[in-house]
């Protein structure tokens, strides 16, 4: 059992439990959806007033894990010990009075109320009859706000707000009510290089409070500046934790991705000497990037890289017709086009694999077939306009070969398959319209780092066949690995380009974090 | 890997099956209709059977289903599109009251049959044009200023219903041609011509949602429609088409009730909007959207409507026919509940 | 210290009075009587029962959901009310107290199978619609009911405003402070903002449905009362079709099908905008027939409005890029 820590400090906010014991203990949890193992018999503690992080890349179960302990989701098996009392599952309820704040990724604001009252909203829950008045609200997130030495409008609404400020709202609630144990889930995503100083300047006094804080990221540095003790998740399974200042970066490293980083895997210099398939010239559109000029040749893969912000998501919308730009050319094959649309996008042969595979990439309820064709509906139309069933049907079953989709038949849900293959089904569907440019913009995530590896031999033999691809990802040693070229986006413009054999992963890092 | 007409396959991994055509394949609900149609018949049978199984009885049943066929057909296509066209009534009536007007204005009894047949043409026309137009109203609205479709059909509803009722007071118009009689009580070959018609509309619309790049996207939409847009499908064309047939099935219904009832009038058919949800939602229609096929709506319609004879027969009153249509569309809400329960798998957390 | 509406809600709010005094001077100068202290009051007190409904369907759609069964509930629990304490030995409290505590019990309904069979709001409450006054209908053969007591028909007016208004007035009063200053209300709106953002917050979800859903069907309980007392008489479907007026003035005041957003305010200049227009062209000569028409039309074009001018705020506000 973990020992007590002695409980110092000015007074906390207000929260059921008197006495702070035992942090939480969660043993052997195991958690299933439909294929997916999320989670096998993970061990994880959080000892009160430490600064632990939970590392792992994307879809390895941290997520799952952090749902479990707020309460949203009940495992299948394992027990959590909360406040010396053991739970088969926590609810919201039950995990809240026990002073337990989780800030999600989708950060779950209210847009339509402000910031003053999302703050401070916790004041509501609970309660029925009760008169909140608004000079309490205000009051609450005024303090939250000076604690935090943030200064954010409080009478706005939140849906007015751009998203770097959504996130300081959200965490700026979860300190608003947090007692003991705060869980931030990746809540630097979007910060810039002061804003995230000023978050673990803020860890560090939510610390000096004895309040614990389970940061999950997958941004080493920020781990490493901050943590107590991280524990690696990989898989579904606890690789192991660890006292922070044992641990190296390298190392680390390992442990969340399985693999040593060889030289061999970075690639040499690309040779194509095909014209570009896709230009673009002193592309710009007001208050997402300027002046953004590159070019891709067939068979090639180029790298986009930068902070969310950074205007890289919106430059690849643009891209695919989705966002218009206000000034500048896209061209292909040398000629000027017009994108109003992502139809037109697709005419000209773009394909854009989005990184919200859930809600935009796949139809979830619909079957593997239809989503696999659902690109290419016009083209499997025979004289009367009616499908051709036989041409669609080899299709959506050489697609499905081509890609490896492993799934008994494919007329079930898509949203049953793990999320390497829906992955895969996300790319057949784009190469069935026979794309000359494929955009993947941050296409392993939520993928186990088995299939990973596979989908990057998919991605490389798509490559091999000329295709040309723009890889979009927030991870550097991804698109170390990937690219053969790699551009920085910071602020709306691009601010480097690097071959990946000239630069290291921290200097690439750097360069993305400045 | 290679294109389609090259097909390499790597050799180790068997490649999936070729899905099947869906229209072959077996649906556990009508299994489950058939079985209930028996138990309906029997039952009502059991309990009136020299009324219940009468020509008289079987042929009223055949003449009264295909105008609600029909309906529930306009309605089953915006609620797979994971809409509602709560207008659809509205639009019928009014549709029917343009034809009918062009019909009883330009026709009197001395009318030279070359007269009779251009001006049934051309009421024909204009009723499609009254519903088309309602159609392209609700259907603009909806898609291109993204309107929930329930506040826009209600609000259309409301319109196109006003206007029918203000430009006839409430008042019924009457006699029409026995050519367009013949639509709603002539028989062909022993089988209604509104059946006829039904049956027409109904193969029409299956092959529309089932082989149609159209009816495809309607089915996606209504699961996600910004996915389905990404994807590369105009949903803003496909959603206003949809009201647009829609409103097409109305004018068809229209026509079939106008001849039937050899009348118009504004307030026509009023209960049959809950019973045309109720049969599409028993039929197998997910109310959220995204799944419905034809088969199922008209077999569940069938079961209704033996059910409501059933019940004309057995002497209930109206009212308590459709305070059973109520506690029966609750029961088909609790059946849909169950089933998409139990096929439910929850989606990977990410 | 106000809670500030937001930008967006207060140029709605702003637009919709602008609207409404433009009625009414319009009205004022061709509208014969308009103006007309009687007229007023006229007016005034036909719009109490609809803006009790109103302040029912209201709350549900603030929440995120839609009821469209309140006449039905209201046509229902006025009969009951009417045969059961409507004699001479009765009182007010009781009528009051029989006609709210129905009404609640058929919107519970509602919210449990709402809630219970996570089923679209607007199926449900066509279904529960149906039934309720299909069964009225069924057992009273539509046959009204004539026979009040003198001590429910007497009119009462304090300061000469008559009781049902009084009676709007207090619930509308009440429900502004429901909305605003109790913390119920503002989980109200949060459940219609983000619902999956209250859950995780730890909002008893089902509580606060119940609530809605039951408020909905108690104000159509008392909405009923006040009909009967009105018009001196219940006539079961007499508030059949009302729905959609109600549905038009609460829509027009800002509420949104997605749930979220709406005030007592903005329903208030949706009922006056309303009422105005339909007295204004009743005054011009314009025949009753058209007001379906008329409502539909301003139903589609206020909708069309709020989209339209969220789309160009849309436009013009920050980021488009994914999360």
């Amino acid at each position: 059992m973990d020992e007590r820590a002695p409980c110092s400090g000015p007074s906390r906010p207000a929260t059921p439990s008197a006495a702070v014991t035992a942090g939480v203990e969660l043993t052997g949890i195991s958690r299933r959806f439909g294929g997916v193992q999320a989670l096998s018999g993970v061990d994880f503690t959080v000892r009160p007033g430490e600064v632990h992080c939970l590392a792992g890349e994307n879809g390895c179960g941290k997520s799952t894990l952090i749902k479990i302990l707020s309460g949203v989701l009940a495992p299948d098996s394992g027990q959590i010990v909360l406040d010396g009392s053991a739970h088969a599952r926590l609810s919201p309820k039950i995990s809240q009075s026990a002073g337990i704040q989780v800030i999600y990724q989708d950060l779950a604001l209210f847009p339509n109320l402000t910031v003053a009252e999302n703050i401070a909203f916790h004041q509501h829950v609970g309660r029925v009859w009760q008169l909140v008045p608004a000079r309490a609200l205000r009051r609450t997130a005024e303090a939250v706000l000076a604690r935090l030495g943030l200064s954010l409008p409080l009478d706005t609404l939140v849906q007015d707000l751009p998203i770097a400020s959504r996130q300081l709202v959200a965490i700026c609630r979860a300190l608003a009510v947090a007692a003991r144990l705060v869980v931030m889930d990746e809540p630097t995503a979007s910060l810039t290089h002061q804003e995230t100083d000023a978050l673990l300047a803020t860890i560090r006094s939510l610390k000096s409070h004895g309040i614990a804080t389970v940061l999950v990221s997958h941004r080493l540095d920020d781990m490493m500046k901050i943590g107590d003790r991280v524990t690696v998740l990989r898989d579904g399974a606890n690789v192991g934790t660890f006292a922070m200042n044992e641990m190296d970066r390298h190392r680390l490293g390992e442990l969340i991705t399985g693999q040593k980083r060889t030289a061999a895997t970075i690639k040499t210099r690309f040779t194509g000497t095909a014209p570009p398939v896709l230009a673009v010239r002193g592309l710009t559109c007001d208050g997402q990037y300027a002046n953004i000029d590159l070019a891709v040749r067939p068979g090639e893969i180029l790298g986009l890289t930068g902070r969310l912000g950074s205007g890289r998501t919106e430059l690849a919308l643009s891209l695919f017709g989705m966002n218009p730009p206000d000034a500048g050319e896209i061209l292909i094959d040398g000629r000027i086009v017009r994108l109003p649309d992502n139809r037109a996008a697709i005419r000209e042969g773009i394909g854009y694999v989005s990184e919200d595979r859930l809600a935009l990439g796949l139809i979830m309820p619909q079957s593997i077939a239809e989503n696999t064709v659902v690109t290419v509906l016009d083209r499997l139309c025979g004289p009367l306009g009616l499908i051709d069933h036989r041409q669609r049907g080899q299709t959506i079953a050489h697609w499905m070969g081509e890609l490896q989709v492993k799934t008994a038949t494919a007329e079930r849900p898509v949203r049953e398959l793990s999320g390497g293959n829906q992955q895969r089904v996300v790319l057949a569907k784009w190469l069935a319209t026979k794309p000359r440019v494929l955009i993947l913009d941050s296409p392993t995530v939520g993928v186990d780092v088995g299939a990973k590896a596979g989908l990057y031999r998919t991605i490389d033999e798509l490559a091999a066949l000329g295709l040309a691809i723009i890889l979009i990802s927030d991870e550097a040693e991804e698109v170390l690995q990937m690219a053969h070229r790699v551009l920085v986006m910071t602020n709306g413009r691009i601010t480097g380009s690097f071959q990946p054999a000239d630069v290291t992963e921290d200097q690439l890092r750097e360069a993305i974090n400045a | 890997m290679a294109a389609p007409d090259h097909a390499s396959r790597d050799m180790n991994t068997p490649a999936p099956p070729l899905p099947s055509a869906p229209h072959t394949k077996r649906d556990p609900l009508t299994g489950l209709f058939i079985g209930l149609l028996m138990v309906a018949v029997a039952i009502f049978g059991g309990l009136s059977p020299e009324r219940f199984f009468s020509t008289e009885t079987w042929r009223s049943m055949a003449f009264q289903l295909p105008e609600l066929g029909i309906l529930t057909l306009a309605m089953m296509i915006p609620l797979i599109s994971g809409g509602l066209n709560l207008a659809i009534i509205a639009t019928a009536n009014l549709s029917g009251l343009v034809m009918a007007t062009v019909l009883t204005r330009l026709l009197g009894p001395e009318s030279s049959p070359a007269l009779v047949a251009g001006v049934i043409a051309l009421a024909l026309f204009a009723g499609l044009g009254g519903a088309l137009l309602t159609g392209l109203l609700s259907g603009t609205i909806v898609a291109s200023l993204r309107v929930h479709p329930i506040l826009v059909t209600l609000g259309t509803m409301m319109l196109v219903k006003g206007i029918a009722v203000a430009a006839t007071r409430g008042g019924v118009i009457g006699g029409f041609p026995s050519a367009i009689q013949f639509l709603g009580n002539g028989t062909l070959l022993g089988v209604p011509v509104s059946m006829i018609i039904f049956g027409i509309c109904a193969a029409a619309v299956g092959v529309l949602l089932r082989r149609t790049p159209f009816g495809v996207s309607v089915r996606m939409i209504g699961s996600n429609e910004p996915a389905t847009r990404f994807s590369g499908v105009n949903t803003t064309r496909v959603l206003i088409g949809v009201y647009l047939v829609s409103s097409c099935l109305c004018w068809v219904a229209a026509l079939v009730m106008i001849a039937r009832f050899n009348s118009a009038r504004a307030g026509y058919a009023e209960s049959y909007l809950l019973v045309t949800i109720l049969a599409a939602v028993l039929g197998g229609v997910d109310p959220f959207g995204g799944f419905g096929r034809v088969r199922t709506v008209v077999l569940s319609l069938v079961l209704l409507q033996i059910i409501s004879t059933g019940f004309n027969l057995l002497g209930f009153s109206p009212h308590l026919t459709e305070a059973i249509w109520g506690a029966t569309m609750i029961l088909a809400l609790v059946i849909s509940f169950v089933r998409t329960r139990r096929e439910n798998r929850p989606a990977p957390a990410n | 210290m106000r809670n500030r509406l937001t930008a967006l809600g207060r140029s709605h709010e702003l637009r919709l009075a602008v609207i409404a005094i433009l009625f009414a001077v319009f009205f004022s100068f061709t509208a014969p009587g308009f103006c007309s202290l009687g007229n007023l009051k006229d007016l005034l007190e036909s719009q109490a029962v609809l803006a009790i409904m109103a302040a029912g369907l209201l709350v549900v759609l603030i929440a995120g959901g839609i009821d469209i069964s309140f006449p039905a509930i209201a046509a229902v629990s006025q009969y009951l009310v009417a045969s059961l304490i409507l004699r001479p030995g009765g009182n007010w409290a009781l009528a009051f107290l029989l006609a709210g505590g129905l009404g609640l019990l058929f919107g519970l309904v509602n919210a449990l199978l709402i809630h219970g069979l996570k089923a679209p709001p607007v199926i449900v409450t066509i279904a529960t619609m149906t039934f309720y006054f299909s069964m009225l209908m069924f057992s009273t053969k539509g046959a009204p009911l004539y026979d009040l007591p003198d001590w429910f028909t007497a009119k009462i007016a304090v300061l000469t405003v008559p009781f049902p208004v009084i009676v709007a007035g207090v619930i509308l009063a009440a429900t502004a402070f429901l909305l605003r200053r109790l913390s119920l209300g503002r989980q109200i709106y949060g459940l219609g903002g983000n619902p999956e953002a209250a859950k995780r917050m730890g909002c008893n979800i089902a509580r606060l449905q119940f609530f809605v859903y039951g408020f909905s069907g108690t104000m159509a309980g008392i909405a009923g009362l006040m009909q009967a007392h009105r018009v001196e008489e219940v006539v079961p479907n007499a508030l059949i079709g009302r729905e959609l007026d109600v549905l038009a003035a609460v829509v027009l005041g800002g509420a949104s099908l997605a749930g979220g957003a709406g005030s007592v305010s903005g329903t208030l200049l949706g009922i006056a905008l309303l009422a105005m227009l339909r007295n204004g062209l009743t005054l011009l000569g314009v025949s009753s027939y058209s007001f379906g028409a008329v409502t539909g039309l301003v139903i589609l074009l206020s909708v069309s409005a709020t989209a339209l001018a969220q789309r160009r705020l849309r436009r013009k506000g920050g980021s488009h890029g994914s999360a």
